[in-house]
């Protein structure tokens, strides 16, 4: 299933955030988007996955979604957004219920996304009890609860440190290697974005437009090894980025 | 620099002064027992030794007593049972329908434009003061004194109730919504849990609240009841009877605070 986003131009009050987006996710690739902050990357991932609606243009789906996905269309967010109240295991099975599967059919589904993420020992955890990773771990297991065809990701390592953004990474191309997802992942991480990404969009500052599709070929598996190919690209995306970055820093925030 | 009453030179040591804590609260289970014991004991010694005059306040034993004298002429249960009753049935009803309106303002906001304006109109009148009224529309018997506990914990309860349906983290709502989730199960799942908290703290406000209109109401036409038993040691000057009948009232408070904080922590284990 391919997405399709067709002149997307949006506005809060007098101030344009986005202008005449066009961009095509395809089916079984990673599109990474950058820019700068405020440029409305956020704004957009809600746009492509129903949130919020654009005051002009629309996102179209290419294509019947698969059969067996139950939420086609799945965010992964910045915050976990877990339920406090809810064990890991809860967390997961809130988002099974409202398809009428529960209990002893929920399990099975439940022990295969814990033990992809490598939760399996902390199905009764308390989100309060977990760590940041570990949250954020909660939250793709739930996520791929659903099986969804494109994951929406919305700077989901960025309140992380590090090192657990590292570990969470190699965990996230492992998954993809498995599944073959459809993802479109919001970033300001330059490094995440040539890690992670077929292609990345780079925003402008507001109003936010695509400055240019950057493309990298190599596969996931192998990028570790050219690190200096990565590096390259990391460098022409800040170039681009630079002075749209300076500017927006100097901004005064309308929010 | 180092300070000017001890210059430090080069090579001299000197710690780093411990400047951190005295802000931490720290559970100390022993003091409040001791601080009471000693306020009783200190009491009981003033009326002994004739410091405070039996006429002002009478030593703790005498009230004592006259609670023991009370327990044995078997009228104790009687008065702790029709003010209990009325208490429970006005809270309760108070409490419940204050949680449904509640939730109806925090969810719709037709209700929230119809009938907020309207609570905060109401919510300030002392109930009291609507006691009269609530005689002549209910009775002078048990419907007036159970309407004025509904009436005044109802409101509270309404405000406490919306204000935890408007603190509802929105994110998680709208991770409800990303997944797909009906409209009914994001209320139970998502939004009555995380008001929680806010409802039992409405409730143990609204819990103050009752007794001290249970007093006020039976003051007014009952026969039994503890505000009746109160109301009429003062008329009799029995200052003993009326300590007595004021310490019952602090230790339903402490009865109704120490449920609450159960159902807290059953409920709220997950914090």
């Amino acid at each position: 299933m391919d997405l399709h986003l067709e002149d997307i131009s949006h506005t809060y009050g007098d101030i344009t955030v986005l202008q005449n987006i066009n961009l095509t996710i395809k089916d079984g690739e990673i599109i990474c988007i950058v820019g700068p902050s405020g440029c409305g990357k956020s704004t957009l991932l809600r746009f492509i996955g129903g949130l919020e609606r654009p005051d002009h243009g629309q996102v179209l789906q290419m294509g019947e979604a698969p059969k067996d996905s139950l939420n086609p269309l799945t965010y992964i967010f910045q915050d976990f957004a877990l339920l406090p109240w809810r064990s890991v295991r809860g967390n997961i099975s809130l988002v099974l219920e409202d398809h009428g599967i529960k209990g002893k059919k929920a399990e099975p589904i439940i022990a295969d996304v814990l033990a992809r993420t490598n939760l399996s020992d902390f199905a009764n955890a308390l989100p309060r009890q977990l760590s940041g990773g570990m949250k954020q771990r909660v939250a793709i297991a739930r996520a791929l609860a659903v099986r969804p065809a494109v994951m929406l990701m919305d700077e989901p390592l960025s309140a992380l440190d590090s090192q657990t953004r590292e570990l969470l990474m190699d965990d996230l191309m492992d998954l993809w290697q498995r599944d073959r997802f459809t993802a479109c992942y919001v970033t300001h991480n330059l490094n995440e974005a040539v890690r992670l990404g077929h292609k990345i969009v780079v925003l402008s500052r507001r109003p936010g437009k695509i400055r240019e599709i950057v493309e990298i070929d190599l596969p996931l598996n192998k990028r570790k090894d050219h690190a200096e190919h990565l590096a390259e690209k990391q460098a022409q995306l800040w170039s681009i980025m630079r002075e749209e970055a300076r500017a927006a820093d100097k901004e005064l925030v309308h929010a | 620099m180092p300070n000017q009453t001890s210059p430090l030179s080069a090579n001299q040591k000197a710690k780093v002064p411990f400047r951190g804590g005295g802000f931490q609260t720290k559970s100390l289970r022993l003091i409040s027992p001791v601080v009471f014991i000693c306020l009783i004991a200190l009491w009981e010694l003033g009326s002994k030794t004739g410091f405070i005059s039996n006429l002002v306040l009478p030593a703790p034993s005498e009230a004592f007593e006259a609670f023991m004298q009370l327990a044995r002429s078997g009228m104790l249960w009687t008065h702790l049972s029709a003010s209990l009753q009325r208490l429970i049935i006005g809270w309760s009803l108070g409490s419940t329908l204050g949680i449904m309106v509640g939730l109806l303002i925090g969810l719709s906001s037709i209700a929230r434009a119809g009938l907020s304006p309207l609570v905060s109109a109401i919510f300030p009148i002392p109930k009291i003061a609507l006691l009269p009224l609530f005689i002549i529309w209910f009775g002078i018997g048990e419907g007036s004194k159970v309407a004025t506990i509904l009436f005044g914990t109802f409101f509270p309860t309404v405000i406490a109730t919306y204000g935890g349906v408007d603190n509802v983290d929105r994110s998680l709502i709208r991770m409800g919504q990303s997944f797909g989730l009906s409209r009914s199960s994001i209320i139970r799942k998502i939004i009555l849990p995380g008001a929680l908290p806010a409802i039992l703290s409405g409730c143990r406000i609204s819990a103050s609240i009752a007794i001290i209109l249970l007093v006020a109401a039976e003051m007014i036409g009952a026969e039994f009841g503890i505000g009746a038993y109160i109301l009429l040691a003062g008329s009799l000057f029995a200052p003993d009877q009326l300590i007595a009948g004021v310490a019952m009232l602090s230790i339903m408070g402490l009865c109704f605070a120490w449920l609450i904080g159960r159902a807290e922590k059953f409920f709220l284990s997950w914090r």
